[in-house]
């Protein structure tokens, strides 16, 4: 009997496996992508080794005073020296221990809730959003025997934090009411949803903080002082509302209508069919929605500044005008653009990351 | 058996959902009108203590300030009035380069994400994830006091030739003056313009008939540089450029670009364009391969694909996207005021608001203004988005 044998497979030609292969294919896949890549490479060459040299291999590190930096790089000795004022302004640095403990606790209590499968989550839920402000409220502003911080003292990336917080957690209740008066089917709450919205929506938060700094102290009773740091978190948190209430409703848009109509005929309330069936599964669905607001919210809150807060961006800028560090401005801007685009980054990557596990469908 | 009527049970009124609806809307109108009440009466006491007059007249006051940078004439002698339309048409200026150089770098940074070339696309991707990453005001500072403000003095100007000029001051370019032949060219212009839109309808029609193309990109292109070409030597070259010249401390003629412009004009631009990067490139994303295939299986060529098939598709998505970040380049250009652009919060709500005092009138003028801007184009929007909507048959 003859058993017929295939010759072996040929390997594949060495031309279109490993690095040359990849390269063929990724880079030089036809004249114009190689006059594309040879363009790349010089911007790369041009720019890479000039930017690496300053930031690293040339950078000043060690000592106390402006005549350290006597290489041709970058000064981070200007960075370490005002470090701690970066980090939480003129608070005394006797009291640095409450801010360090509050965002301590906040971060495990987000990462308790944001990791699968941890047990008894509505508790720490509720403890998050009830009791912990409580607590964080008296650990930075003092109390309880702790001495008091005026706000007009807390500073840099604290102060970035502590805005973008606060203002999302009243964004977010605030939105949710807003997004449901807007689908509500009484005409009077829809229409004043839709004014608010509107009207906080159409205008730059600029205007917003200037209203809330100049035009709060009309609005109120002359004998009602106004804290500034407030004032700028009303406005927040009010502008915030308006672009919340519509990542909400797009939430609540792509609910089926069946849903509601199952919690009609089980014979649920309205607010019961609210909170038990139609909010848990629209608020699932726009959480990397509620993500990137809170990522535009933490970009945003940059513009306290020009109202006289100081928060990371206002208080680097601040630094430039000692005149014992003059002319650092770039090694400032440097270091406030990397603290903001780690945090502005990883969130992003987290909303992705969420968007592709909620993703179930079918798409094309 | 006859069905027996049962009789409906009384219910108090309270119970009925529409008394309920009823009654919870004339709470809540009680309550927002008693709040405004509330915040009127205290705005008067207050502004009646402080001595502040209400109403619109001090528009016509004598502003007594300079701007530096002015589209219409305006001196120191001009009113309040005059310094909201200055401020008005610096944010208009702004706004309109902005979007226009925003969305040429958004669109090629856009498609070179969707590169094959593996390394264009990564680095598109590192610029993508870099600028939009930072805030802008960030952005805008950097620009301002770590770029533009380290440029040398106007006698160590980096320069061009002896045309284009950049230093601290500002950058210093020609400016073309036209002479009087010069109508004759504007009215060629015009004229070719029509032309390319009669050719183009004339070509539609033939090729419904016909099934015949006619070239006309490239017949329209020709028209556009020889005609108007042809005219202005035939009208005696009627344009001449005044140049930038150092006369003393400083430049004197041409166009200068204020560093307040420039810096706002380059973070804007660098910043929106990482956003509508990523627009064009999810919109792109958006159209199926099945389309593509279709298109090859009809014998269209990829470019035709691409401009025919995969485009007014990918229009539909990038289109309402797009229209939100231009509202958001325009309300953003009021971050202006941070580094002292005459922008109209800077000017109007910065300056003017501060000497006259009048801070809700002059505050809810600027709001007002950017509330008509938005309200304007996202109704434009609306319309459009009902007009390109998928028609499924």
């Amino acid at each position: 009997m003859i058993v017929h044998i295939p010759h072996p497979d040929l390997p594949p030609p060495s031309t279109s496996t490993g690095i040359i292969g990849w390269l063929r294919s990724n880079l030089f896949s036809s004249p114009a992508n190689s006059l594309l890549t040879l363009f790349a490479l010089y911007l790369l060459y041009h720019f890479i080794p000039p930017i690496l040299n300053w930031t690293l291999l040339d950078a000043n590190w060690v000592g106390s005073t402006k005549d350290a930096c006597t290489n041709d790089g970058a000064c981070w000795v200007f960075i370490k020296v005002r470090f701690h004022q970066f980090m939480f302004g003129f608070y005394p640095s006797s009291e640095y221990w409450r801010a360090i403990l509050a965002f301590i606790l906040i971060g495990l209590l987000i990462l308790y809730l944001l990791i699968d499968r941890t047990p008894k989550k509505s508790w720490v839920a509720a403890f998050t959003v009830l009791i912990f402000p409580i607590i964080a409220f008296f650990l930075f502003y003092g109390g309880f025997g702790l001495p008091v911080v005026e706000t007009y003292k807390w500073g840099g990336l604290m102060l970035t934090l502590i805005l973008s917080t606060i203002g999302m957690f009243f964004a977010l209740p605030f939105g949710i009411i807003l997004a449901l008066a807007r689908r509500s089917s009484m005409p009077i709450p829809r229409a004043l949803s839709i004014l608010f919205i509107e009207l906080w929506r159409g205008v730059p938060l600029i205007t917003v903080l200037f209203m809330s700094s100049v035009m709060l102290p009309l609005f109120m009773p002359e004998e009602l002082r106004i804290d500034k740091l407030l004032r700028a978190l009303i406005g927040i948190s009010l502008f915030q509302s308006a672009y919340m209430a519509e990542v909400v409703r797009s939430g609540l848009q792509a609910l089926p209508k069946g849903q509601s109509e199952a919690a009609d005929a089980l014979g649920l309330g309205y607010w019961q069919a609210i909170f038990l069936i139609i909010l848990p599964q629209a608020l699932k669905t726009v959480i990397p929605g509620i993500v990137n607001t809170f990522i535009e919210l933490f970009k945003d809150t940059t513009l306290v500044l020009i109202i006289g807060l100081f928060d990371l961006l206002a208080i680097i800028q601040a630094a430039f005008t000692d005149p014992k560090w003059l002319g650092f401005s770039v090694e400032g801007y440097v270091f406030a653009g990397l603290l903001y685009w780690i945090f502005c980054f990883s969130m992003s990557q987290y909303s992705q990351h969420l968007e592709r596990k909620l993703h179930t469908g079918h798409t094309n | 058996m006859t069905p027996t009527k049962q009789p409906i049970p009384k219910t108090a009124w309270w119970n009925n959902a529409r008394n309920r609806a009823l009654l919870f809307q004339a709470l809540l109108i009680c309550a927002v009108v008693g709040f405004f009440a509330y915040i009127a009466n205290n705005t008067m006491h207050n502004l009646e203590q402080r001595g502040i007059a209400t109403g619109f007249s001090f528009l016509k006051q004598k502003a007594g300030f300079g701007i530096i940078q002015t589209l219409i004439p305006y001196t120191e002698a001009n009113t309040y009035g005059r310094t909201f339309v200055v401020g008005l048409l610096n944010t208009i200026l702004v706004s309109v380069l902005g979007i226009i150089c925003a969305t040429i770098l958004g669109f090629i940074v856009g498609v070179a994400r969707l590169s094959s070339n593996w390394l264009v696309s990564k680095m598109a991707a590192v610029y993508i994830e870099t600028f939009r990453n930072l805030p802008l005001l960030l952005q805008i500072f950097f620009w301002y006091f770590a770029v533009l403000r380290t440029l040398p003095s106007p006698k160590q100007s980096l320069h061009i030739g002896e045309r284009f000029f950049l230093n601290i001051r500002g950058a210093y370019l020609p400016r073309p003056i036209f002479e009087d032949g010069f109508g004759w060219v504007t009215a060629t212009l015009v004229f070719v313009a029509l032309c390319i839109l009669f050719l183009k309808l004339w070509a539609n029609k033939r090729q419904e008939e016909t099934g015949q193309q006619f070239p006309v990109l490239l017949t329209s292109l020709g028209l556009l540089v020889s005609l108007p070409t042809i005219a202005y030597f035939a009208a005696g070259a009627p344009l001449q450029w005044e140049l930038p010249a150092l006369k003393g401390f400083n430049f004197q003629g041409g166009i200068t670009v204020i560093p307040e412009l420039a810096a706002l004009l380059i973070a804007l631009t660098v910043y929106t364009a990482s956003l509508i990067a990523e627009i064009v490139r999810s919109g792109i994303l958006s159209v199926s391969h099945g389309q593509t295939e279709a298109a090859s299986a009809l014998g269209l060529r990829p470019g035709k694909t691409l401009r025919l098939v995969i485009i007014p598709q990918a229009m539909r998505v990038i289109i309402p996207q797009m229209t939100s970040q231009y509202l958001n380049l325009v309300k953003n250009s009021s971050l202006a005021t941070a580094i002292g652009y005459p922008d109209l919060v800077s000017v109007f709500a910065g300056t003017t608001l501060n000497q006259a005092g009048q801070a809700i009138e002059i505050i809810a003028m600027t709001m007002a203004v950017y509330l008509t801007i938005s309200l304007t184009i996202s109704y434009f929007m609306n319309w459009y988005n009902a007009r390109s909507m998928m028609k499924e048959r």
